[in-house]
């Protein structure tokens, strides 16, 4: 589901398999504890691994983008697989400039 | 217009139930040889509906979602997605981007994803009776294999 990495000041969480209202709440959970604890200077959301994302993936961006905020921090969506990019564009989050 | 294939398809509104119902949705229109791009889009507006069948019209009970999708000899796919939930006051502005009634993380994008994912989609509902959601989507290539 979701696999996190700290380096360089810079928090990786790496999400896996399909992100929906179900299992949102569990990776929201892991990257706001790790998020608090290392109050990283980037977070680095890596979408490579997702197969699938609705409107509850687009909610889990956005959510992560007021919390890293919070903390001064900057985020940043990497590595979007190309199926995913209908529902990133339709979002509006490259907006943010948080798309890399 | 003739329908040539049809299944119907009820289960209660848990949300381990969302990638149940858009799996089984798109394994039903597979017959129909769609393209990645097409399932995707299909197995995306599924889940949106079916989302806001248990976030919103069950907030704070289980209850049970209706699917029916039918296929007909003209490629077109239609999804019916019902609850018998709490109901929508204003549909128009339910479905205005980035509307929300909730406070949880949402953003308010799931009609707008079935809107721009399918060729068009209708909303019925009546408050405290419950909400259908009819989406279509016609299919490029192909044509139905009858057997
Ligand atoms: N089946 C339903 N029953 C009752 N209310 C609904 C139903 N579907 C949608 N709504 C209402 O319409 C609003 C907009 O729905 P929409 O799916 O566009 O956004 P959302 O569910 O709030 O957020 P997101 O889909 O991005 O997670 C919801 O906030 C809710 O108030
Ligand atoms: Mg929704």
């Amino acid at each position: 589901m979701v696999e996190t990495k700290f380096s360089d000041n810079v928090l990786t969480a790496k999400l896996y398999g399909e992100i929906d209202h179900h299992k949102a709440p569990a990776i929201r959970q892991k990257i706001d504890g790790q998020t608090e604890n290392l109050r990283p200077k980037e977070l680095h959301l890596d979408f490579s691994g997702v197969s699938f994302m609705d409107s509850s993936g687009i909610g889990l961006i956005m959510g992560r983008y007021r919390q890293v905020s919070l903390i001064g921090g900057k985020l940043k969506v990497i590595n979007v697989p190309k199926n995913l990019q209908k529902i990133i564009s339709l979002s509006g989050i490259d907006s943010l400039g948080v798309l890399k | 217009m003739n329908i040539v294939n049809e299944m119907n398809l009820n289960f209660k509104s848990r949300s381990s139930n969302e990638s149940f119902a858009r799996a089984t949705v798109s394994a039903f229109v597979l017959c129909l040889d769609p393209t990645i791009a097409e399932l995707s889009d299909i197995k995306t507006a599924v889940s949106e509906a079916v989302t806001n069948c248990i976030v919103h019209a069950y907030p704070d009970t289980i209850g049970t979602i209706y699917i029916n999708v039918k296929i007909t000899d003209s490629n077109k796919i239609i999804i019916k997605i019902r609850d018998t939930g709490i109901g929508i006051k204003n549909i128009k502005q339910a479905m205005e981007p980035l509307f929300t009634t909730s406070s949880d993380e949402r953003a308010g994008l799931g009609f707008a994803v079935m809107q721009s994912f399918m060729d068009n989609i209708k909303v019925r509902s009546k408050e405290n009776k419950g909400t259908t959601v009819t989406m279509e989507k016609t299919l490029y290539r192909t044509s139905y294999d009858k057997r």
